[in-house]
């Protein structure tokens, strides 16, 4: 796609504008309250919630059934274990604000936001909802890989509660917006994946509800998909509407919304300032708070099956024990291992995850350096990164031992890092926008009026490339 | 300010945004039902479409194939029961082929929406727990694709008739009384299996052979006349009997049993409200089981 994102911002607004001019947008008029929820509670069978894809079968149905009818064999009313995955929330939302849901995985997040969006039925409480809802809970729902771009465009449009009109009206905005152009009439089956998802963005980006309820789409496509996310929801939020969204990018709640609510184990636990919240929220995101050096010696683990891994410590590049460093600077964690007897080609790993649990980054130690080949004692290894790519944020870091062919031994949240904001290489502070950085070369080239000058042929077709 | 409390899939209009919508814990209702339908009609045709679009993409005969299906049925069905002496004798004069074609043709409309009425949920389960909208407009869509192969289906019996020499009647004025009827049959039960399936998937094994069962207890390959006395009562609580019969009747211009068809359009509005009943009861769950 040859357009900037400043472009597409622009289309983006362009289409927002005409679309209210044409009567959907609000209208200007005092502060009312725009979700009342109250008493909110979702209760989940245990079992429910896990085996989701297993399902019920009439069998076990049936024969519970008749069990229970046959004397004397009446079963024991089985225990079932529920869950409450929402319970006692209240919240009230007013019209035109931006509300960030953040939370762990299985806090209730999505729960809370399904119930909003009247896909699931709360088990108790109630929720009102003042105006036009559109939930995005998904990009792309409904979308059928046999039809073509133009197709899902009405289908994915009438799915999201859009009008045919309403769709018709908006297609070639659609379509621009999407980028996708020529392949419109092309069965999406066909499409990249991030052809797909901008289709499906572009749909959505149309619709014009009084509430607006997202869910982790953010999660989704890449950097400038996610970019464009943020920027339409911003201006959903600055038009008056009310926005509700869920997410783990913790920049983006922080940027774009003017409230937040923090939910833990299905209650909320904190509402208010996004920057204050946010900032607590990571910091209970932290595993093993504040521990300088983490003894391994007596922890035990599944992947622990000849533990040599004794210590770990992280230090800053004075060599003091530490748990943060600055963005983009020296990264150095010490482990002391003890190795009973020699062990032969051994390679070492630091596994560095986020919050969330997902894999950042894999350190290993070079197996074919003759040091590890033949390894024993006490030792204090040490791995380094001059300039750890990572973006400021709570990090997790596991270890592990393999020989050549196996693990012998693996630890995991042992110990937690603070990338701190600051100076980034020597780019100055930024937004940080991506998860990580590396260090790039930049060079400005003569002007470019005498490159193309009569008299200097272009290089290009000065010499062909030879056949 | 006058604030509409509104629980139904109104999409908004003017001063849309002064609608309420309430989410309480609590069954759906029959309540609502057809505003429901009405208000999410476009969505209705987008699913009808998609499903009938969706059918014979990537085949090289596409559409066809709504055609070949019961011709090839009814050839085959004519070799092997044509020569059975008691179904070809008691057609009343109608030649067999085409006989059976006016009766295959709606009882295939029935069982394929049949079919695909009950598995229309489980089938669309990404819309399910992700989109809010009437869960009743997938059963609904399903049939409705159903009625376009029907209506392609025809054609080949427009054709026979022509063959045959039938003459055409202004009985023909029923048909589409008929293909409401069976429309509603088939939705009616699809929307029990449909809901049913959602919680216990062994509906989707089980319907359609329930389905080539209930063939051979309707009077589709054989007429309703060879079924002796002792077993009529079977065939008259049969909702399928009236309706393929009557279909047949209305095609061919032979004498409708009014009885039985009366019988069968009761039964009919019994079970789609039952049907419907059940459906909304349970649907506010589909999303947790699904």
């Amino acid at each position: 796609m040859p357009t900037t994102f400043a472009q597409q911002k622009d289309v983006l607004q362009m289409s927002y504008n005409s679309i209210s001019a044409n009567g959907a947008g609000p209208k200007k008029k005092e502060t009312s309250t725009a979700i009342t929820v109250r008493g909110l509670g979702k209760e989940y069978r245990i079992g429910a919630m896990r085996e989701r894809h297993s399902y019920t079968t009439l069998r076990e149905a049936i024969s519970s059934k008749v069990t229970n009818l046959l004397p004397g064999r009446r079963s024991a009313p089985q225990p079932t274990a529920r869950v409450w995955a929402l319970k006692d929330v209240d919240l009230t939302v007013n019209e035109g604000e931006v509300v960030g849901v953040i939370g762990r995985n299985g806090s209730g997040k999505s729960t809370l936001l399904k119930i909003l969006s009247d896909i699931v039925e709360p088990t108790e409480g109630s929720v009102e909802i003042w105006g036009r809802v559109a939930s995005l809970l998904e990009v792309g729902t409904g979308f059928h890989g046999e039809l073509t771009g133009r197709e899902n465009v009405f289908l994915n449009g009438a799915i999201l509660g859009m009008r045919m009109a309403e769709i018709r009206q908006n297609f070639d905005k659609i379509v621009d917006f999407s980028g996708i152009g020529q392949f419109i009439d092309t069965p999406v089956k066909r499409y990249s994946s991030g052809m797909y998802v901008r289709l499906a963005f572009a749909v959505a980006a149309h619709l014009i509800p009084r509430v607006l309820i997202v869910d982790e789409v953010l999660a989704v496509g890449d950097f400038e998909f996610q970019q464009r996310c943020i920027g339409r929801m911003r201006e959903v939020g600055q038009d008056g509407r009310t926005v509700l969204f869920v997410s783990h990018n913790m920049a983006a709640v922080e940027s774009l919304c003017s409230r937040c609510v923090l939910i833990d184990h299905g209650r909320i636990i904190k509402d208010g300032d996004p920057y204050e919240i946010t900032r607590e929220y990571r910091r209970s995101m932290i595993a093993t708070d504040g521990k300088v050096v983490a003894e391994l010696e007596n922890v035990e683990g599944p992947h622990r099956k000849q533990p040599v891994l004794m210590s770990a410590r992280l230090v800053d590049e004075d060599g003091a024990p530490t748990t943060s460093i600055a963005v983009s600077r020296a990264f150095e964690v010490r482990i002391g291992v003890r190795i009973r007897e020699a062990l032969s080609d051994l390679m070492f790993v630091v596994r560095i995850e986020n919050g969330y649990g997902e894999r950042m980054m894999t350190l290993r130690s070079p197996q074919k350096d003759a040091v590890y080949r033949n390894l024993k004692g006490d030792h204090e290894i040490s791995c380094r990164v001059d300039e750890f790519p990572l973006a400021p944020g709570v990090y997790n870091i596991g270890l592990g031992v393999k020989t050549r062919d196996q693990q012998i031994d693996a630890v995991g949240n042992i110990l937690s890092l603070t990338v701190t904001d600051g100076e980034i290489f020597s780019e100055g502070r930024g937004v940080v926008w991506g998860m990580c950085f590396a260090r790039s070369n930049w060079n400005v080239g003569p002007p470019v009026t005498a490159m193309f000058n009569e008299n200097t042929p272009d290089p290009a077709l000065a010499a062909p490339p030879a056949s | 300010m006058d604030r509409v409390a509104d629980s139904s899939f109104k999409p908004d209009r003017e001063h849309s945004h002064e609608r309420l919508r309430v989410i309480k814990p609590g069954r759906g209702s029959l309540k609502n039902v057809l505003q429901d339908l009405w208000y999410s009609r476009e969505l209705l045709y987008f699913l009808t479409w998609r499903d009938v679009k969706v059918r014979y993409k990537q085949t090289t005969l596409g559409v066809l194939w709504a055609v070949l299906q019961p011709t090839l049925q009814m050839v085959v069905l004519s070799i092997v029961f044509g020569r059975v002496a008691g179904i070809a004798r008691n057609t009343g004069g109608t030649p067999y082929p085409i006989f059976l074609y006016s009766g295959l043709l709606p009882w295939t409309f029935f069982s394929t929406t049949l079919v695909g009425c009950s598995g229309s949920v489980v089938g669309n389960a990404a819309l399910v727990t992700k989109v809010r909208f009437p869960r009743i407009a997938l059963p609904v869509a399903s049939v409705a694709a159903g009625v376009v192969d029907l209506f392609i289906a025809s054609t080949v019996l427009v054709g026979l008739m022509i063959w045959y020499h039938v003459p055409i009647s202004i009985s023909l004025l029923g048909v589409p009384l008929l293909v409401l009827g069976l429309s509603c049959i088939s939705l009616g039960f699809g929307m029990v299996f449909a809901a049913l399936t959602v919680t216990y998937r062994d509906f989707r094994y089980v319907v359609p052979f329930m389905a080539q069962i209930w063939m051979f207890l309707t009077p589709v390959i054989y007429p309703a006349s060879i079924v002796s006395a002792k077993w009529r009562w079977l065939m008259m609580i049969n909702p399928l009997s009236g309706l393929v019969a009557g279909f047949r009747a209305v095609f061919l211009g032979t004498r409708i049993d009014w009885t039985t068809l009366g019988i069968s359009t009761l039964i009919t509005a019994f079970m789609l409200l039952a049907g419907a009943h059940y459906f909304r009861a349970t649907e506010r769950r589909f999303a947790d089981v699904i």
